[in-house]
């Protein structure tokens, strides 16, 4: 790919200075290096630097650049910019405050992941080496502890947008299920109690928007289905 | 009173199963019905209520009709839940929609049992 210009709509809006959110028309001169989207966003920044978006690793490690690109969520690092389709649309992740342009306020999003206490929880004395698991028990963990809590799945789940305060999501939901899975973890029960809620697990009706963006092809979907598959053998 | 946000019902594990079995028994009972429906091919009203007059048709009906209104119940609470954000027009609608359903049940086996 040589040379090119890229066209954007990008989602501005300054509290102190703008009275509502309005969209940007603005394009960007490219060359043969710029390959993802947040090389754009780089040149758009240099270009107009009243442009506010987080970025942090730049390699999909970090989840900071988070935000909603032609209607969908994804992280600017990691989205080839020729594969897609332009002007393109660049907004803040759905359904959460906005500080400033692409930059939310992910305080209620983290309030969710806290809630579920996303720590070990084993009373016993540590062990003179480590807490040993089989590799079974191990291979469990697979696809829930690669969650980087860059926030595209919740923000993209209706139920989410609708009960961001009671509906814990789908990435801390995921991450529930990382402690439930855990043969070291003691607090199943509790862990259990703590989401058997008609809004806090169960306001998941499956449309698995979650497994659709999320940037590191984890399935929150199926962690969800485990977690009540574990409520059922408790109650059954 | 300080406006907190309160969740920990701790149910909906049960609604969760309980629409789930609602939703294969309606099926189980949808190929049923086709499957009389294409043998007996009634005609006329007086064939259509031959159908309904046997016991296992009355019974498989009317397991279809509670199930669907223990369906429709858990569907609408959702939907309330998510869209009616105060908790006294909330519970008023839930209560609403638990008479109309209450309602329909009777409804529906008083002219199951009249055929």
């Amino acid at each position: 790919m040589t040379t090119r210009t890229v066209q954007f709509k990008i989602y501005r809006y300054d509290p102190d200075k703008d009275e509502r959110p309005y969209m940007q028309d603005i394009s960007v001169e490219l060359d043969v290096k710029d390959r993802k989207l947040l090389d754009a966003l780089t040149k758009l920044k240099a270009k107009d630097e009243g442009i506010a978006y987080r970025r942090s690793c730049r390699e999909g490690v970090c989840g900071s650049d988070a935000m909603n690109i032609n209607g969908k969520n994804g992280l600017a690092c990691l989205i080839d910019i020729d594969t897609l389709k332009q002007p393109i649309i660049l907004r803040p992740l759905p359904g959460l405050p906005v500080i400033r342009d692409l930059i939310v306020d992910m305080t209620q999003f983290f309030k969710q992941y806290h809630s579920i206490k996303p720590y070990l929880i084993n009373n016993d004395p540590p062990p003179e080496r480590e807490r040993l698991q089989s590799p079974e028990e191990r291979e469990e963990l697979n696809g829930l502890y690669e969650c980087i809590l860059c926030a595209c799945c919740s923000t993209s789940c209706p139920s989410f947008w609708w009960n961001p305060d009671k509906f814990v999501g789908p990435a801390g939901l995921l991450a529930a299920y990382r402690f439930l899975a855990d043969t070291r973890d003691q607090a199943t029960n509790e862990r259990l109690d703590n989401l058997e809620d008609p809004y806090r697990l169960f306001r998941c009706h499956t449309i698995m928007n979650c497994v659709d963006v999320c940037p590191k092809g984890l399935n929150p979907t199926q962690a969800i289905g485990k977690i009540k598959d574990m409520m059922l053998a408790r109650a059954v | 009173m300080i406006k907190r946000i309160v969740v920990g019902a701790h149910y909906g594990l049960k609604d969760w199963l309980v629409q789930r079995v609602t939703a294969v028994v309606m099926a189980l009972y949808s190929v049923f019905l086709i499957a009389i429906l294409l043998v007996v091919k009634p005609a006329d009203f007086e064939a259509w209520r031959a159908v309904f007059a046997l016991g296992a048709v009355k019974f498989a009906t009317f397991l279809f009709a509670l199930s669907l209104f223990y369906h429709a119940w858990i569907g609408v609470r959702d939907i309330w839940m998510d869209y009616v954000q105060p908790v006294g027009i909330r519970l008023t609608l839930h209560v609403l929609t638990l008479l109309a359903l209450t309602g329909y049940a009777g409804w529906a086996a008083a002219i199951l049992w009249r055929l």
